[in-house]
């Protein structure tokens, strides 16, 4: 299925790869260039690409394009979730997914590739399996190994990949246990000028942290499951339990890991945590427009909004910005033309407001495109959606475990289409609307 | 061109990354002691390498191997090693090994010669004890590819088919395509191969060999057939990308073999058996019998046969859908296909929400997924219209994103949303991306040609934007507004005229361009406005630009054709212009033109055609989605992306006309099996399941080997369970008959199952222990003996299980319960009543032990859920590698058979027997009642008509809900029928008369205390704070001493359950076993605790408010726990 693997970094360079099959020349990523070169953003780079012997698929990630070639028929979807995998797991033993780290760790990387693929077919994609198989570096390891001069291939044969529970490492011990779940909503909205919301969902996702000696069997109940709309988990959860019971049983894996994504019933309105008032306008004359933002929060459920942040992509023409805040600071990226308003925390009493003059190239007409304002905040300890843990039981082992749940609202994509006060030439309007 | 260009960068690059790996190597020669390498040059750069791979320390080795690993990885050229990397493929170390492996897997095929050298250790690594090493030195055999070496990896991989490590089956499946692709030659046998691999339980082996049919002989559907149902049920705990690889497979077998589940549509549209549309339900199944019946005696109305899904195709619709919960974007994107191409129309929209949920995914993902979505959408819009606002597009989505999004919500666009739809448009037109502008622009107008009622508003709105600074959007517009005016030029000359109006301040010449094509070409339309365009556009010709010149002559031309008399001076004017105009384009489309329209004697015989020429009608440009019709290519698939056939596609076949035979499927054993009785009418009901096929089976194959999701099978079980009791009350002989084969069937596949196990198990190694994780280890005994029974895992052969101490001896005679269960269940057929009686207790004494528990219903249809199946499908799922304690009540309730009393018997019945036994199903019409399942059989000659009971005597608070009267018994039948009874918590009797048309008998039932209560489910926990509260009088403790053959935790949770109604609690500890219900018609909580201690001692504990019950269910528990 997938035949060769390219890392490519963000100037162009293949800096790795990896052949499943035979070799196939690097020569084909010129294809790739000539459609990156294309595309402005690295983002609007197509993911599936053809070429005249191959199709290239593609992914962009930290700055880095994992290109995948492609012989035959196969589900791009397939190829992409398995590249993002691969970054997953890259970022999961070295904490993050970027060129430098994979140099440095360059033979672990090629052993984890020659592990999860076999002929181009995903062999062992288990973040605990591969860890038994390669281990994942630790500082004191490293230092071990460079004194020693030993690797980080397991010296003990897996046993993971042939546990009757594939993605769980047998025989895991730890002196303290604990599993702790992380919920984490997220509020995708778009507002409109007038502040009403033209859209609006929570997505949330809970990530759990579970540290367990043995085999333990998780069950995992809500208070109000029958908030949640629609949900995807990770393979351990019991299909058959969620649907009969609406509680999530599982066989944890080891160490940290996504158990559930899910999707707010739409019903549900969702509470907006914060208001925006704003106005940009550009005069006719002059070389300048004006611009004011004032934010407040809304429905908070008496929490603090902490962590606001307000980017705006202001219109080509706007060369600069001149602005004062009440709260927090701004910057004003001359080239990409993006304003940064860093708020921190939100307090009721005394709003934030951003206003000043920005100013214009002389000669130009004035932007007649909207600019869009997204704002990021975060909420600590509030589940905007209600939703509630109510309890989680363990089976199958005698201990008692720690147990926690951590709440965290966020913004996700959060959107608020700007009122743009600029006129255009309206001779016609009355005529045809 | 760009190949030279790439291959000069790799070389630079070379140089650069050369040089840096100079500094590393020296640096590390003078740390490794190898002084005298650092002053080598570049061609013999590689000799310090040699060296250290030439020493006897393995960390030199270990170092050495990394650098070059390191140097592959960066895709440098390291070839030049091969000798002295070879060497090492024996090396002792593990990790100087693995290291090794992957050179030799890249450059083997550079060095084939050298590579032979490495063949023997991996043929000695086949043989390894260890399976990982067998699986591993398969792996690196069969990737090194060289020819010469094709006939041992053949060997290798038949060798590994038949390993008993599915972790080596696995990599041999892995191995086939390998293989395959290196020599095509080999294809028939490892077809065998194949056939055998696809015929594995195991799921981590599934994926693996799905994928190697497919890339090796995906035509072979027939291979599929018998494995078709295992496939289905083992789907769910297969690792994900074999579940992908496994549905896109199973989409394509179906297509092959079912009907399209959507015929019936045309035939509703034609307005005729409107009535008998159904869609699919299982139940169905004996209607439609009749229904064949009747089309037989009426060929012509054989076209109008209703269609009843396959039980087969169902299956697979029902085993998918939880997948659609999948994290894994593929997965849901695989079902979803599945579903598209394969449900009822009714049933597709499922895959909406969770397609939907996809958009939230990577940008990558989304792109794929909204390719698929615009494809559906068009052939199913309503299945996304709720979900309209999600495709709502962002400023920060990447422009393809947005454009697709955007073909979404045009497909979407019908008359209500439609206002909604352009609003939201209105907003993206002034976005900064332009080429998501023109996107919108395009998308209005597709709009407007598919809604009649919003073009003119459509229009409107796109004329406006003919005064938008940006050319791209102007150009658009117009290019837009053209086609929608060509539909209807008519009734829009105000809107030509408009445009007219607009060259005064429009300077985008594109667009210019484009208005002087429109009014040309409708000039007929706006018959003063064009001359006078014209007349403008003459004046301003010189200062235009090139293209617009070139509409200018166009216009000037056509207005000449169609009304000489006022443009021809402004012709003639245009063209001289044109004739010395610095353009050679402009001078040549003027000379042409001229020739063409002004007649002159050498113009000739095209002049006369000019008016056709010019004025020819141009067809309105069609609107419509590029997703149209790209439904032929598979969804999902990378040609239907691609909308152009990818190498290696295998077509998405047509439903066929009439369905294949479906008894294919059916998996069978030819030859007898020796340990139980060959019943003579065997062979005839055989002939009958061709016919028709049984669909029960979802429950035969339950319990893959490995679930996760151990629940699931039982529930799914249940589930149909109940389905074949709602079916049951239509009772008739043909039903009977459907039960019993069915249940023979699985045990055939059982018995199957059975024999493979052992032939595997006649290898000398038992591996079989240590596939199971260590922590399985420490359960193992008490586990044991469930997996035994469990036939699906029963990896036990019989020496084992004789010498085994009581447990086994119980499990021994357990499955001589299921033997005799085997043998009736043959017999039961030609029901002789009085024969097969004196049999059963015959078997009774023999079997020396008490079977009742093992007894099945005495027909089929009375219990609703196959007892043996269930039994032996809950020990199934207790074998699993899962905490048994967490099984839902669900699971537990129907292990325990149900008992069968005598109400009448036949003797003093004159010829009528009835027996009862509590189902333990709740009663639907009043669930304070407890159900009763009556079983009358006629054992007379002639036969017996209205039964029903009269004369109900009851204590006081007793009810009693009546079964329905039975017209008609004829002699040798047997009927069944439910009542229902309010026992009131006690065990006073119900007495009343059962009445025949001719006689009237008095017969009572009396309830066993454990049949007043029902099952509940609760925690651990629950459990323990209800019993709290249920102390002091509540509680009674009673110490016993365990039946021998009662001693371990399955045991004593079977007969505790046989003995009472109850659910088992999840518990942590092993020497407890607690059970849960409450009672009937009170509610009141009972809960049981059964402790065990050393060699036997026990000590049971029963709560409970109501202490009758608690005092007679203490002696009923001991008795049976202690019998």
């Amino acid at each position: 299925m997938i035949h060769s693997l390219f890392l490519i970094n963000h100037s162009g360079d293949i800096f790795l790869e990896k052949h499943w099959k035979s070799v196939i020349s690097r020569s084909v990523c010129d294809y790739f260039f000539e459609a990156r070169e294309k595309a402005v953003d690295p983002e609007n780079v197509p993911p599936v690409l053809q070429t005249p012997h191959h199709y290239l698929i593609s992914i962009y990630r930290g700055k880095l394009f994992f290109l995948s070639v492609i012989q035959t028929e196969v589900a791009p979807l397939f190829v992409i979730e398995f590249l993002h995998r691969v970054a997953d797991t890259i970022q999961d033993y070295f904490g993050e997914c970027s060129e430098g780290i994979i140099k440095d760790n360059i033979v672990t990387v090629y052993e984890l590739l020659e592990e999860m693929l076999d002929n181009g077919f995903p062999l062992a994609t288990e973040s605990n399996v591969l860890k038994e198989m390669i281990r994942p570096p630790t500082i004191l390891r490293s230092v071990v190994n460079t004194l020693t001069g030993s690797s980080n291939v397991g010296d003990t044969l897996p046993t993971g990949q042939l546990s009757n529970v594939p993605w769980r490492r047998a025989g895991v011990k730890y002196t303290n246990n604990e599993a702790y779940f992380d919920v984490i909503e997220e509020i995708d909205a778009i507002l409109d000028k007038s502040g009403t919301t033209v859209f609006a969902e929570i997505q949330g996702v809970i990530e759990a942290c579970v540290r367990l000696t043995g085999m333990p069997d998780l069950t995992l109940s809500f208070m109000n499951p029958r908030l949640l709309d629609d949900v995807s988990f990770h393979p351990c959860v019991r299909f058959k339990r969620w649907e009969s019971e609406r509680v999530l049983s599982f066989i944890p894996p080891d160490g940290n890991f996504t158990l559930m994504n899910y999707h707010v019933s739409s019903q549900n309105l969702v509470a907006i945590p914060v208001y925006v008032k704003q106005s940009i306008s550009f005069f006719e004359t002059g070389p300048c427009g004006r611009l004011d933002i004032t934010i407040g929060p809304k429905q908070t459920m008496g929490k603090t909004v902490e962590n606001m942040m307000v980017t705006i992509h202001m219109p080509k023409a706007v060369l600069n910005a001149n602005l004062t805040a009440t709260q927090g600071t701004y910057t004003y990226d001359l080239t990409t033309k993006v304003l940064v308003w860093d708020i921190g925390k939100l307090n009721p009493q005394k709003l934030p407001n951003l206003r000043g003059s920005l100013s214009t190239q002389v000669g130009v007409p004035k932007p007649e495109d909207n600019p869009s304002l997204n704002i990021d905040l975060k909420i600590q300890q509030l589940a905007i959606s209600g939703l509630k843990v109510s309890r989680l039981d363990m089976y199958g082992e005698k201990y008692k475990p720690f147990k926690g749940v951590k709440y965290l609202t966020k913004a996700g994509k959060f959107q608020v289409k700007m009122l743009c006060t600029a006129h255009f030439s309206t001779n016609w309007r009355s005529e045809y609307i | 061109m760009s190949c030279a260009t790439s291959d000069l960068e790799v070389q630079e690059e070379e140089e650069e990354e050369g040089g840096g790996g100079d500094h590393e190597e020296r640096a590390h020669l003078e740390e490794g002691g190898g002084g005298g390498g650092s002053f080598q040059t570049q061609p013999l750069r590689h000799d310090d390498l040699k060296e250290m791979l030439d020493s006897n320390k393995d960390s030199l080795k270990l170092e050495a191997m990394k650098r070059i690993v390191a140097m592959i990885a960066r895709g440098k050229n390291a070839s030049d090693l091969f000798p002295a990397v070879v060497k090492n493929v024996a090396c002792k170390n593990i990790e100087v090994k693995k290291l090794v492996y992957v050179y030799l897997v890249r450059y083997a095929e550079e060095q084939q010669d050298l590579a032979l050298l490495s063949i023997s250790t991996f043929q000695r690594g086949l043989k390894d004890p260890n399976q990982l090493i067998r699986a591993s030195a398969l792996r690196v055999l069969s990737s090194i590819r060289v020819t010469i070496i094709v006939p041992i990896m053949m060997l290798a991989i038949k060798e590994a088919a038949s390993d008993m490590s599915p972790y080596v089956r696995k990599t041999a499946a892995h191995a086939i395509p390998k293989l395959y692709s290196l020599d095509p030659e080999q294809k028939d046998q490892l077809i065998e191969v194949i056939e055998k691999l696809l015929a594995d339980k195991t799921t981590l082996v599934a994926g693996s060999v799905v994928m190697a049919f497919e890339e090796v002989c995906p035509e072979r559907i027939d291979l599929i057939h018998k494995n078709y149902r295992k496939l289905c049920n083992l789907l769910i705990d297969v690792e994900e990308w074999g579940q992908v690889v496994i549905i896109n497979m199973l989409t394509r077998y179906a297509r092959t073999q079912f009907l399209n589940p959507n015929i019936n549509e045309s035939l509703l549209e034609e307005g005729s058996g409107g009535d008998k549309t159904f869609y699919g339900s299982d139940e169905d199944e004996d209607e439609d019998e009749e229904e064949k019946e009747k089309n037989a005696e009426a060929p012509a109305m054989a076209k109008r046969k209703p269609y009843v899904m396959d039980p087969d195709h169902r299956l697979l619709l029902r085993n998918t859908k939880p997948l659609l919960q999948s994290r894994n974007a593929a997965v849901v994107m695989a079902v979803a296909q599945l579903y598209f191409h394969l449900a009822p129309k009714a049933e597709v929209g499922v895959i909406a929400k969770a397609l939907v949920r996809l958009l939230r995914s990577h940008s990558e993902v989304q792109y794929v997924v909204l390719q698929n979505v615009a494809t559906m959408t068009i052939k199913r819009r309503g299945m996304f219209e709720p979900y309209l606002k999600s495709f709502y597009i962002r400023s920060t989505d990447p422009t393809q994103i947005k454009v697709l999004k955007l073909e979404v919500l045009t497909n979407l666009a019908n008359e209500t949303n439609i206002s909604t739809i352009l609003r939201e448009f209105q907003t993206y037109i002034k976005s900064m991306d332009k080429d998501f502008v023109a996107a919108t622009i395009q998308a209005i107008g597709r709009c407007a040609t598919n809604i009649g009622e919003v073009r003119d508003t459509c229009l409107n709105g796109l004329v406006q934007l003919l005064s938008n600074r940006d050319e791209l959007v102007v150009a658009e517009s117009v290019v837009v507004i053209k086609k929608l005016l060509q539909m209807q030029p008519e009734k829009h000359s105000d809107i030509i005229k408009h445009m007219a109006k607009l060259t005064d301040n429009i300077q985008v010449p594109m667009a210019r361009a484009s208005i002087l094509w429109l009014i040309g070409e409708y000039c007929e339309h706006v018959p003063k406005i064009a001359p006078d365009v014209l007349r403008k556009m003459a004046k301003s010709f010189t200062n235009e630009e090139d293209i617009v010149k070139l509409q200018i002559i166009n216009l000037a031309a056509k207005l000449y054709l169609t009304n000489s008399k006022q443009t021809k001076l402004l012709t003639q004017y245009v063209l001289n212009l044109a004739k010395y105009d610095q353009n050679y384009d402009i001078r040549d489309r003027a000379r042409f033109i001229r020739q063409l329209i002004v007649p002159t004697e050498k113009s000739g015989a095209l002049s006369k055609y000019a008016k056709k020429l010019f004025l020819a009608l141009k067809p309105a440009p069609v609107l419509e989605s590029p997703f149209k019709d790209r439904d032929h290519f598979q969804l999902g698939s990378l040609s239907h992306l691609l909308n152009a056939k990818a190498g290696g596609y295998q077509e998405l076949p047509d439903w066929p006309e009439a369905a294949p035979d479906p008894s294919v499927r059916n998996v069978e054993v030819k030859d007898s099996v020796p340990e139980w009785t060959k019943c003579s009418s065997r062979e005839k009901r055989k002939e009958k399941k061709v016919e028709k096929p049984f669909y029960s089976d979802s429950e035969g194959e339950s319990g893959p080997t490995e679930s996760a999701d151990s629940e699931s099978d039982s529930a799914s079980g249940s589930e149909s369970g109940s389905g074949s009791e709602e079916s049951g009350s239509g009772s008739e002989s043909v039903e009977s008959e459907e039960g019993s084969e069915s249940e023979e069937e699985e045990e055939d596949e059982e018995e199957k199952n059975k024999k493979k196990k052992k032939k595997e198990l006649k290898k000398p190694v038992q591996e079989s222990e240590s596939e199971q994780s260590s922590e399985e280890e420490e359960r193992k005994p008490e586990r044991k003996s469930k997996q035994r029974k469990s036939d699906s895992e029963s990896e036990s052969d019989e020496e084992e299980s004789e010498s085994e101490s009581s447990q086994s001896e119980s499990e021994d005679s357990e499955s001589e319960a299921e033997i005799k269960k085997k043998k009736k269940a043959a017999e039961s057929k030609p029901p002789t009543k009085p024969v097969k009686k004196e049999n059963k207790k015959e078997k009774k004494e023999m079997s020396l032990l008490d079977l009742d528990d093992f007894e099945p219903a005495p027909s089929p249809q009375v219990t609703p859920v196959n007892t043996f199946l269930s039994n032996s499908l809950v020990t199934d799922l207790e074998g699993l590698s899962l905490s048994d304690t967490v099984l839902s009540p669900a699971t537990i309730a129907p292990s325990s058979a149900l008992k069968n009393y005598e109400l009448l018997h036949r003797i003093t019945g004159e010829g009528l027997s009835v027996e009862y036994c509590f189902s333990r199903q709740p009663f639907s019409p009043d669930a304070n009642m407890v159900a009763v399942q009556m079983q009358f059989t006629n054992n007379a000659t002639s036969d017996t008509k209205n039964l029903h009971m009269e004369d109900v005597k009851l204590q006081s608070g007793m009810r009693v809900k009546e079964f329905p009267e039975i017209e008609l018994l004829p002699a040798g039948e047997t009927a069944a029928a439910v009542m229902g009874i309010d026992f009131c918590d006690s065990t006073q009797a119900a007495n009343f008369q059962l009445c025949t048309h001719t006689k009237k008998f008095f017969v009572s039932i009396q309830p066993p205390v454990g049949e007043l209560m029902r099952p509940i489910f609760l925690t651990e926990n629950e459990f323990k704070k209800e019993q709290g509260q249920l102390m002091g009088m509540n509680e009674i403790t009673e110490k016993l001493t365990l039946d021998a053959k009662c001693r371990n935790e399955h045991a004593i949770v079977q007969r505790v359950t046989t003995a009472a109604n109850l659910s088992r609690v999840p518990c942590g500890s092993d020497k407890e076993c607690r059970f849960a219900g409450r009672t009937v018609t009170s509610s009141s909580l009972v809960l049981v605790t059964v402790a065990t201690k050393e060699e036997g001692a026990a000590q049971l504990t029963v709560n409970c408010e109501k202490m009758l019950i608690g005092t007679m269910l203490v002696k009923d528990i001991l008795l049976a726990l202690t019998q």
